[in-house]
């Protein structure tokens, strides 16, 4: 075994235990993957949303020089972008201001009025702060009009000289304004937007910090509030600006402060997205969509169409997320515009996989357990998605090496977006996957079973004696598979989309939950709204919950209904959080001890300076700036600004000041019960229950799980597998730890015959088989039920006709043998007196010579009848009897295996017909009937019954002979039934065409077919009341010169191959030679001929030929097998052919080349049959393998079973619901391949 | 051909099968949407060397981009009709159906990366023309092995792209118009990459639809 198979192998193997995890705990599974999803997209918070985000890049100020035009060389680092003046500098100037020491007399407006007054005069000394002879005046960048439109706008921002933003703006950067101004906050509220808002706010804008860490807000905690004076400068000055930080510096010193102020940040944005661009991007994006929806298109035959798609699409989605962000986390800043290159990624990492993944899964049997049919689906899908992954991570890596950085990117977040993607597929879509079909098979169920339980039971037992395996075979449930066809075929598709959205109310709950959704958001953010009332009752509830410190509660009562100013309650309340301080900070413990209540103790608001000041415009929208620019009608896209270091400015008010610009109004509003609560111990108490809950969490699961395990240890989990070991024994590759998922497919067995089976026949619904002992037994081929047994008396018996001048010569010759006299099945024991001596003799006269180059032993039933004929020939004499004995012990002789020459003793061979008849025949020309006859088209539904000279005709269900004809003088050779017609060719190469008549009475159509066929077209036929007459019409002597040893009929035409090397073609109507084909150098073995008029021809030269039917012109050669051709099949696309040498060989139907060959066991080569187009089923050593005839990939090999060991499969016929009748020893075997029937779509 | 279709067409009160399955009828059809999708995926991947600047048309006329060469999209409409009906053809006539990957998804697929092999060679920095074209030609080569295989297609495509490089070369050596940067001669060096790609492109489309009529066409031919 090479590397490559082992490899397979274990890959299989893997996948196939895979597949039984996922479906074995679904919820679990998906818990799981959810987590790692948000896991790593964690990081992509810090991401600015992909499209248009910034990029810097950082200089010194020191010897800062505005960047010349022309590009310079040799400054590697720079980028592109940075050349030329920016469009402006921004200085930034950072107040930290708090009220302090705090007073508990303090209401909680003063948090924020006294800090936010101290605006004004900090704005006016930048003002007016003159250097040498520069002024902020002359610096800034003056801007002019807002843009129209912007109305609401106006009374807030600049409207012409300096842009100079603060948070004095509100109160268009007047005292008297803010003085008197009786609520702060909702002079800043009323700007806002409402709903939901991404880009920067106008509060964003003027505070200059972000909304939660400004301060200004009744219930901040940390009493200090932020904001940030904003000057944009037209031109850089550093002297001026450095001078001017002095001067802050110098008014308002910032103790504790250690800001880096030697970088300056450029920032250079993206363009914005024009309608050139736009348009690109959108038919990208279109071609996206389209490419997902013929992708999920294709999913079909699961439960929900939708969520599987759904699924599929999620799955790539959040590969590509969870891409993105593993590469954020690893230190890559995605450069490349996301929005552009996420449509390619989609397709280069493709839904393809996801749809094999679907495809397999449901072509599974329907009959196994979910997660047996998940692990076969994965398995059988496993090497063919790991090589498509090696695939393209080799082509990925190759793009990598093209060293285009872009490209580079690209490829990167391709590589682990596959590798996300296979994660997921196997993780997430598998599992949803298993919990689809589990739900399909639910809804399956209940529907059928109602249905099948009013059926009548079908069959007796003793009949349908069925290997047992592990799952029986359900037979009610076999076909379950063409209940969703069923619906897909009656309803069109859209109807399907109505009546699923009308049935699961989708748009109509994505509505509503929309609304839902939506109105909590609006209820939350409104200022007035749930979030503040939600804070207010939280802080009041939280020093409850903390076990409210003795008396304290009636304090909290009174608080907010009488907050007087400086009142007592406001006193307790502040000291209220002291007791459930749990970390003793210094300040918090000496707090707690002279905390008692009423005393006012000054708490001192930390006012302290780290490093994310430094740069706290960051922590802004990315488009903070552009918007900010835009209004003033300047775009940033393609431009940058540079960011000067922070001038950080920390101020301290005393309360008195505090009070002193109190607003009469101020201390109206409630105040917070909060303060206390301090934000370390909140943390504490968090980390406590976080790590609480998950313990519990963590013990929960294990709980579960032990109790899973406890309560459904017998039938669930790895119990396929452990089954899969039982039976390793006995199957020949499976060595790795695992049993191939195919065993699963259980075969059903067809036990009765009590000696090997010699022949088979079959139209789809019935299936007739002869075996040594002559009996012929007739199957349901649905539900492996024996409708009918025809014994060999049953022959003499009613063959009332007396015709039957040779039975008991047959019989006799049958008794004679070994088997038969030992099997005592043979009823004609009684006619001993001349068959005694008479093959006995016979027996003695073998010819050696002509069984060497006959193919005699292969399976397949058109070569074992075809290359008999000649034997009889040169065996028999021209008179009534075969000389059977001879062949039989010939055969004996030289071959293991019980020789088809058996057949000539006159046994009988079936072929059963749609409606329920029958075409038996014994002997020799026992070849099957062509079954390419619609139901529709020909009317004869009797079968015919050819014995030797006579042709006769039985009828199937029933067992009884209908009619018989006896015109010929020679022994049948081939037969051909098709429309009315009955084509036999005879030994001496002539050609017989019978008509067959049917006299029906009337009134006696009906259907005869078995019970529950409903999806069969219920074909009128024929009762055994009708009159069935047989007529030879017309016989053409001397077709050929040598024996005639193939006869094929379809589409109107009969094609003959003999010994004499060449083929004729006849037309069925009027029996007229159209052409004569020759090529051959050898007897022709193998015909195959169908209705779109492919033939093809096999001789014993090896070759294989194929005409044009219309013309009679060979259009192709070919010499493929050494020794005969034994069979020949041909698709639309390819011929399969198979030889003596056990090779199956697939060549290119139009070109002639030999595609690739496949080795057959020993003995089997002649097996095969082709279920579709792509599908190709090939007998083994005890079991049979489908192949895909594209490229020539094993797909399954189903077992037959253990009492198969050894033996080759030696005929092997397709039928038209997919299952598939092998043949060996004195069993059949069903093998029903469900998937077939949407893999013929 | 006519004649038969009206023939049909008249005694049936419903038209429209046979008018679809009327062979000329559905070239035209065929050759038509083939015409709009050339128009429409030249105007888009205009657009796309437009913004780049990479090519020049005369000034008084850029004004527009629509307008700006009136006769680029039409000529790239023809061209991709005409390659769209030219390759079933020639798979018919060598009696090699192309079977390789035929759906529509692995169509949208091939779309797809075309117009991604378009946005690199746009927008993509490249360190200079030399890898730019060989990145180019490796991406073409491999959209063709992706989506194609034949060699009838890829002969077709080398066949069409060198016709078509040259026809460029033609007009811009007449004058009218010219890329900001030549390098090959007078054009970008990557341009056949570009036509080879388009033309794979346009005729795995040409070939889907075709199998489309294929398939209405055995539609009713089982009707009848």
């Amino acid at each position: 075994m090479t590397v490559r198979e082992r490899l397979r192998e274990k890959i299989s193997a893997a996948f196939y235990r895979h597949g039984l995890l996922c479906a074995s705990y679904p919820v679990p599974i998906i818990l799981f993957t959810s987590a790692s999803i948000l896991a790593c997209c964690y990081p992509l918070l810090r991401l600015p949303l992909p499209g248009t985000g910034p990029v810097e890049f950082t200089t010194r100020v020191r010897d800062y020089t505005v960047p010349s035009h022309e590009p310079q060389g040799d400054l590697g680092e720079q980028p592109d972008w940075y050349r030329g003046p920016p469009v402006a500098y921004i200085q930034p100037v950072l107040v930290k201001a708090a009220v302090s020491p705090w007073d508990s007399t303090l209401v909680p407006v003063d948090v924020f009025r006294s800090p936010l007054g101290r605006v004004f005069s900090l704005l006016e000394e930048i003002r007016n702060h003159v250097h040498d002879d520069g002024s902020l005046e002359a610096l800034c960048l003056q801007v002019t009009d807002l843009l129209p439109g912007l109305r609401r706008m106006q009374r807030v921002l600049p409207e012409h000289g300096c842009l100079l933003v603060s948070p004095g703006n509100y109160w268009q950067n007047q005292r008297e304004l803010f003085d008197s101004d009786p609520d702060l906050l909702k002079t800043v509220h009323q700007h806002e937007p409402k709903g939901l808002h991404t880009s920067a706010t106008l509060r964003d804008l003027l505070f200059g910090v972000p909304v939660k860490h400004t301060g200004v807000s009744l219930y901040s905690r940390k009493r200090v509030v932020t904001y940030t004076i904003t000057m944009v400068l037209g031109s850089y000055d550093a002297r001026f600006l450095s001078s001017l930080r002095a001067r802050l510096r110098q008014l308002h010193p910032s103790v504790n402060c250690s800001l880096r102020e030697d970088h300056m940040v450029h920032v250079h944005f993206k363009e914005e997205i024009g309608m050139a661009e736009l348009i690109p991007l959108v038919t990208t994006y279109i071609i996206l969509f389209a490419y997902i929806y013929f992708s999920t298109r294709k999913i079909d035959m699961v439960k929900s169409k939708w969520g599987l798609a759904l699924a599929a699409v999620v799955t790539v989605l959040s590969s590509l997320l969870m891409s993105v962000g593993l590469c954020t986390l690893f230190g890559l800043t995605p450069t490349l515009n996301g929005g552009e290159i996420f449509p390619y990624l989609v397709v280069v990492i493709g839904l393809e996989n996801v749809l094999v993944l679907t495809k397999s899964v449901v072509s599974t049997p329907v009959d196994l357990e979910v997660k047996l049919r998940i692990a076969q689906g994965l398995s059988n899908e496993s090497w063919s998605i790991m090589k498509n992954m090696a695939t393209e991570l080799c082509i990925i890596l190759i793009g990598y090496f093209t060293l285009v950085p872009a490209i580079q990117e690209f490829c990167l977040f391709a590589v682990v977006g596959l590798v996300s993607d296979f994660f997921l597929q196997m993780f997430f879509f598998t599992t949803v996957l298993s919990i689809d079909i589990r739900r399909m098979e639910l809804a399956d169920l209940n529907r059928r079973l109602p249905a099948e339980a009013g059926m009548p039971l079908p069959k007796p037992g003793p009949l349908r004696p069925r290997e047992a395996p592990p799952p029986p075979r359900p037979s009610p449930h076999t076909i379950t598979l063409q209940t969703p066809a069923f619906r897909n075929l009656r309803l069109p598709k859209r109807l399907r989309v109505v009546y699923f959205l009308a049935r699961t109310r989708l748009a109509q709950r994505f509505i509503m939950v929309g609304t839902v959704i939506w109105i909590g958001i609006l209820a939350y953010t409104d200022p007035a709204g749930l979030r503040t009332y939600l804070a207010a009752q939280v802080s009041e509830q939280s020093p409850l919950g903390d076990g409210g410190a003795g008396g304290l509660p009636p304090h909290l009562g009174v608080a907010p209904v009488f907050p007087g100013p400086g009142g007592d309650p406001v006193g307790t309340l502040s000291v209220l959080p002291a007791p459930a301080e749990p970390t003793p900070l210094p300040e918090n413990q000496s707090q707690g001890h002279h905390g008692a209540p009423g005393e006012g103790v000054p708490l001192v608001p930390q006012i302290s300076w780290g490093a994310e000041d430094e740069e706290g415009w960051r922590r802004l929208s990315f488009r903070h700036w552009p918007s900010l620019f835009s209004y003033y009608n300047i775009t940033l896209a393609k431009r940058y600004i540079s960011i000067l270091p922070v001038i950080p400015i920390t101020l301290h008010l005393s309360p008195r000041e505090a009070i002193e610009t109190r607003h009469p109004q101020d201390t109206r509003h409630p105040p917070p019960p909060s303060l206390k609560t301090n934000d370390l111990p909140a943390d504490l108490t968090l980390y406590k229950v976080a790590a609480l809950g998950l313990a519990a969490g963590v013990l929960l699961v294990l709980l579960l799980f032990c109790l899973y395990r406890v309560l459904c240890s017998r039938n669930y989990g790895q119990n396929g597998v452990a089954h899969g070991r039982r039976r390793r024994g006995d199957l020949p590759c499976d060595d790795y730890g695992y049993s191939p998922p195919i065993s699963e497919i259980s075969p059903l067995l067809l036990c009765g015959h009590s000696m090997d089976i010699e022949c088979l026949a079959s139209d789809g619904m019935l299936l007739a088989s002869c075996c040594l002992a002559g009996q012929i037994r007739v199957w349901d081929t649905q539900t492996g039920d024996c409708l009918t047994v025809i014994p060999k008396h049953g022959l003499r018996r009613s063959s009332s006709s007396g015709c039957w001048e040779q039975r008991d010569g047959w019989d006799a010759v049958g008794v004679a043998e070994p088997e038969n006299l030992g099997g005592g099945t043979e009823p004609g024991g009684g006619v001993f007196d001349e068959g005694e001596g008479y093959p006995l003799r016979r027996r003695t006269t073998p010819r050696p010579a002509l069984f060497e180059n006959q193919p005699d032993l292969t399976p397949l039933i058109d070569t074992n009848f075809d290359s008999q004929p000649p034997s009889h020939l040169l065996l028999t004499p021209p008179r009534d009897g075969f000389d059977f004995g001879g062949l039989v012990e010939k055969a004996y002789l030289e071959h293991e295996p019980p020789s088809p020459g058996l057949t000539l003793r006159g046994n009988l061979i079936a072929a059963g017909r749609s409606n329920g008849k029958l075409e038996v025949r014994p002997n020799p020309e026992s070849t099957p009937l062509h079954h390419g006859k619609r139901g529709g088209s020909h009317n004869e539904k009797a079968g015919n019954n050819i014995c030797k000279r006579r042709v006769s005709l039985w009828d199937a269900v029933e067992g009884s002979l209908r009619c018989s004809n006896e015109d010929g003088v020679s022994g049948i050779t081939a037969l051909a039934f098709l429309n009315n017609r009955i084509v036999a060719a005879r030994l001496d190469g002539s050609l017989d065409f019978f008509t067959v008549d049917i006299n029906k009475p009337l009134g006696l159509l009906q259907y005869r077919g078995p019970p529950g066929r409903s999806n069969m077209p219920p074909s009128p036929c024929y009762s055994s009341e009708d009159v069935i007459s047989c007529q030879l019409t017309r016989s053409v002597q001397c077709a050929h010169q040598k024996p005639i040893t193939v006869l094929r009929a379809a589409a109107g035409r009969v094609v003959t191959g003999s010994q004499d090397h060449t083929v004729r073609v006849y037309r069925l109507e009027d029996s007229c030679c159209l052409f004569t084909l020759q090529g051959h150098s050898g007897g022709i073995t193998a015909i195959y001929i169908d209705q779109t008029m492919v033939l093809a021809s096999g001789g014993q030269d090896g070759a294989i030929c194929l005409w044009d039917v219309l013309t009679g012109s060979r259009v192709s050669h070919v010499y493929g097998h050494r020794g005969d051709v034994t069979s020949l099949v041909c698709t639309t696309s390819c011929v399969i052919s198979s030889g003596l040498d056990d090779l199956i060989c697939i060549w290119d139907r139009s070109t002639g080349i030999k595609l690739y060959s496949i080795q057959q066991e020993v003995g089997c080569g002649a097996s095969l049959g082709v279920i579709s187009e792509s599908l190709l089923v090939t007998g083994g050593q005890g079991c049979v393998s489908f192949w895909d005839l594209n490229f020539g990939d094993l797909l399954q090999t189903v077992y037959l079973g253990q009492s198969s060991d050894g033996q080759g499969v030696r005929q092997l016929v397709v039928l038209n619901n997919a299952a598939i009748v092998c043949d060996f020893g004195s069993e059949l075997s069903l093998v029903y391949v469900p998937s077939v029937l949407e893999k013929l779509d | 051909m006519s004649r038969s279709g009206s023939g049909q067409t008249d005694p049936s009160r419903g038209p429209y099968i046979a008018v679809i399955t009327n062979r000329s009828t559905t070239l035209v059809i065929r050759g038509f949407m083939l015409f709009s999708i050339g128009v429409f995926l030249a105007l888009v991947l205009n657009l796309l060397q437009v913004q780049r600047n990479v090519t020049l048309f005369p000034p008084d006329v850029i004004s527009s981009i629509f307008s700006s060469a009136w006769w680029v999209p039409p000529c790239c409409g023809t061209a991709s009709a005409i390659i769209g009906l030219l390759y079933p053809c020639i798979d018919c006539r060598l009696g090699e159906p192309h079977k390789f990957k035929r759906e529509w998804s692995s169509v949208m697929r091939c779309v797809a990366v075309f117009v991604g092999i378009n946005h690199a060679s746009a927008k993509v920095d490249f360190a200079n023309n030399v890898q730019l074209s060989l990145t180019l030609a490796a991406l073409s080569i491999g959209l063709w092995w992706t989506f194609d295989r034949s060699r009838s297609g890829f002969g077709l495509g080398v066949v069409i792209a060198l016709l078509a490089t040259l026809s460029t070369q033609l007009l811009v050596y007449n004058g009218v118009f010219q890329y900001t940067s030549p390098d090959f001669l007078y054009i970008r060096s990557w341009l056949p990459c570009i036509f080879f790609a388009g033309v794979i492109t346009m005729g795995n489309i040409g070939r889907q639809l075709a199998l489309y009529e294929c398939k209405l066409m055995s539609e009713k031919t089982h009707q009848d």
